[in-house]
């Protein structure tokens, strides 16, 4: 029955691109409260701890306060681009999902060019958060959108470069073929080469911190000078836009590295028979039922029987999973979905980190280190490995 | 006001390719001005071609109070002008007024004093580096750093009942006799403090893009210093080994072994390097005040009335900001005739423009949290 409604054409992507617009807020949100709990850990807090049980109704309560706020327009503003703008950034960012090899049957499509789409919606992202800036008619957005611009152009270089590197050794440019060719080759992206293919890695993960405007890269939105960069006259959900855009391009930047440098939803040693038991069983199932006893052990610490209830049935969740992970069937089905989510999750831990670690760039260090070391360093990686990948496979 | 440092408007014919200059309001109202200042920015571009400070946002004319209370009741107030160094400003008054009274102060409460302040330096110069290293956009430093002043903040508590406005000391000596296990409690904290600068160290003296960001940034040389009048932290980065607590010292500071920390080229990364190796060096005067502190009264001999002969008394304390001052005359009332403040964070602040000329927007940031200012004391 299922099976055959999703053979019916077009039904599988609809299904899966409402899906992505209706839940990936929610992913946002809770990236979120992801990214301010482990903050919270490297500076000696708690983080959120008042809504709900650890804090884990935040993003709901957080996305309800944005939803009711005044929806502000400043009287000087030019309206309709500064309607656009957020609108555009959401937009392109969401529409990158459509290529995301979720797992080896999950995805909304496979393009043949679809890491040339992720990179055009990316680049044309940027444009929301240029226009975003310019439109508000205020002296702290503007500095912010031109930084924007100027970052955008210069690290869009050195990303492009590691990309064409991973899509030379790959051999093509569609997400699924990619992941294909490094279970053919039987070894990561990142590993190929003989270890060359390390230097587009570091240089992409760098390079996509800077696309992203994450720290240590968040001069457009350099909080202790610009107020708040491009979106500084932005409030409401106007706001909440640039936020989710924000996010949904961390997770693009990172799904992208995933399945170019790091397999995709493959998982680790893919081609090593024997530990098909331990890794693609045993993990997962340990991971989740770790994690459904550490909510077990936080259920007494609960002040109200409300906060108790949900965090067992949070841990009864994680323990189901546990336990769909050992029977063969579900396995298959999820198993590429877990990896490339792991993956992920580590890529935007990695952000996260940074984050909480390093200062802040100055502008002409940005333009500094963007075109005096990165790319160069990215074009002499892309002829290293071209020339290596020549000589070692003819 | 800003008329007088930033050039006039373009002219009518001016065209398009003229006017890339752009005047940028910084505060009252912005994240990293550290209180209510406000900068007056005139940019091209990013680069900063001029600034104006406007101040005055938190007046409240605490040299006029002080010409209506009584010198006890005016103690409190100083407290409210440089808040994160409450010990301090206490001090320099106590000090003041003990001059004019002409009073000894019982070695037991000098010691105790030396003690107080240099806890309250380090507390100063944990908030300063907190707040400038999230100014440059390190956000994890200022929880460890406001960790470690909690320490401190507690010692005053347990010693006072006050965490911030302490009004810690009275004019002739001490109000209060330390508790059980003060002199344990500072000991721990110069333990745990010199553990934890090293940790500051390896978040930032190594972080490549914290020395880039704060290396050769608001460079004020030596004699910059002395022109403006700066004094403190900057003026030692520049190379001037001037403090007070060894030039021209006070509260039996000549007592104790310590080193003035200095640097050669007096920008950024030279005053965090200063004011990291000062905070060693206060452990190092609180371990040999706490070894050393002898019995005895707590109060010299004040009477309950404090009624100073006619006269005028300029006392000035190496404060963690720089050099603050007191100046009081006295008409032989209850009330001062006159009291007037040497703010540190005012003085050096006049250096801003001097520091910002020619850098980037993001300088400008940190070259205000480098300072170290706080509104209260630049504003009083």
């Amino acid at each position: 029955m299922l099976e055959q409604l999703l053979d019916i054409p077009y039904v599988q992507p609809l299904v899966l691109t409402a899906a992505i617009v209706l839940v990936f807020p929610l992913v946002a949100g809770y990236i979120v409260l992801a990214e301010r709990k482990v903050l919270a850990d490297l500076q000696v807090r708690l983080g959120p701890m008042r809504v709900g049980p650890y804090g884990v109704l935040q993003p709901l309560a957080d996305a309800l306060k944005l939803m009711l706020k005044e929806d502000i327009i400043p009287s000087r503003a030019d309206k309709w681009i500064f309607w656009l703008a957020p609108v555009l950034s959401t937009f392109t960012a969401l529409s990158a999902f459509a290529v995301l090899p979720l797992s080896d049957r999950l995805y909304v499509a496979d393009v043949n060019i679809g890491i040339l789409f992720i990179l055009a919606m990316s680049s044309i992202g940027a444009l929301g958060l240029i226009l975003g800036g310019w439109s508000a008619n205020s002296k702290y957005s503007l500095m912010g959108s031109l930084r924007a611009a100027a970052q955008m152009v210069s690290y869009e270089v050195p990303l492009g470069f590691a990309t064409v590197t991973a899509i030379m050794c790959a051999g093509t440019l569609s997400m699924q073929g990619v992941i294909r060719s490094q279970l053919e080759r039987g070894v990561w992206g990142a590993f190929d080469n003989f270890g060359l293919m390390l230097i587009p890695t570091a240089l992409f993960i760098i390079a996509g911190t800077a696309e992203t405007n994450r720290a240590p890269f968040d001069l457009p939105e350099a909080e202790s000078e610009l107020v708040a960069g491009f979106h500084t006259e932005y409030s409401g959900f106007r706001w909440a836009l640039f936020f989710l855009a924000e996010y949904a391009a961390i997770v693009v930047i990172s799904s992208l590295c995933v399945t170019l440098f790091f397999g995709g939803w493959l998982r680790p040693f893919p081609n090593v028979a024997a530990l098909e038991i331990p890794v693609n069983f045993g993990f997962p199932a340990a991971l989740f039922a770790l994690m459904a006893f550490g909510c077990l052990k936080g259920v007494p610490k609960q002040p109200i029987a409300g906060f108790k209830i949900l965090m067992a049935l949070i841990a009864g969740a994680f323990l189901l999973v546990a336990g769909a992970f050992v029977v063969p069937a579900v396995n298959e089905l999820v198993i590429g979905l877990f990896w490339f989510c792991f993956k992920l999750a580590a890529m935007v831990y990695l952000f996260i980190w940074y984050r909480g670690t390093f200062p802040r760039f100055r502008y002409d260090q940005l333009m500094d280190v963007g075109w005096k070391w990165l790319i160069p360093i990215s074009m002499a990686g892309l002829i290293l490995n071209g020339v290596v990948q020549l000589l070692a496979r003819g | 006001m800003a008329a007088t440092t930033l050039a006039p408007p373009p002219a009518e014919d001016a065209t398009l390719l003229d006017s890339n200059e752009m005047v940028l309001n910084m505060g009252p109202q912005h994240p990293s001005t550290h209180g209510v200042l406000r900068v007056i920015l005139k940019l091209d571009g990013e680069t900063v071609l001029g600034t104006d400070c406007v101040i005055g946002y938190l007046h409240r004319g605490v040299e006029k109070i002080a010409e209506n209370r009584t010198y006890q009741q005016f103690a409190p107030y100083v407290d409210r002008m440089d808040y994160v160094a409450a010990v301090s400003n206490g001090l320099g008054y106590c000090m003041a007024i003990e001059q004019l009274l002409g009073v000894e102060i019982p070695s037991r409460a000098q010691c105790v004093r030396v003690i107080l302040a240099e806890l309250n330096r380090i507390a100063s110069h944990l908030l300063w580096l907190g707040t400038h290293a999230l100014d440059i956009g390190a956000i994890t430093p200022v929880f460890l750093c406001f960790r470690e002043r909690e320490q401190v903040l507690n010692i005053f508590e347990k010693y006072c009942g006050a965490r911030l406005t302490t009004h810690a000391f009275r004019i002739g000596g001490l109000q209060y006799e330390t508790y059980d296990t003060f002199e344990r409690d500072c000991l721990a904290l110069c333990d745990l403090m010199e553990e934890k600068v090293q940790e500051y160290h390896s978040l930032l003296t190594g972080n490549r893009i914290w020395v880039r960001r704060t290396k050769g940034v608001g460079v004020l040389s030596a004699e910059d210093c002395k022109d403006y009048g700066v004094t403190g932290p900057l003026l030692r980065a520049a190379g001037e080994a001037w403090d007070l607590r060894k030039v021209r010292p006070y509260c039996g500071y000549e007592k104790y072994d310590f080193e003035v920390p200095t640097a050669e080229s007096g920008d950024t990364f030279d005053r965090y390097i200063v004011r990291m190796k000062e905070m060693e060096q206060s452990c190092r005067i609180i371990r040999q005040a706490v070894e050393t502190l002898p019995a005895g009264p707590i109060k010299g001999k004040v009477g309950k009335v404090i009624k100073p002969p006619p006269g005028e008394a300029y006392v000035s304390i190496e404060a963690p900001k720089g050099e603050l001052g007191y100046y009081v005359v006295s008409d032989g009332s209850l009330k001062p005739y006159r009291l007037r403040v040497r703010p540190p964070s005012f003085v050096n602040l006049g250096a801003l423009d001097k520091m910002c000329r020619g850098s980037l927007v993001a300088d400008v940031v940190a070259i205000i949290g480098t300072i170290d200012i706080v509104l209260g004391e630049v504003d009083r």
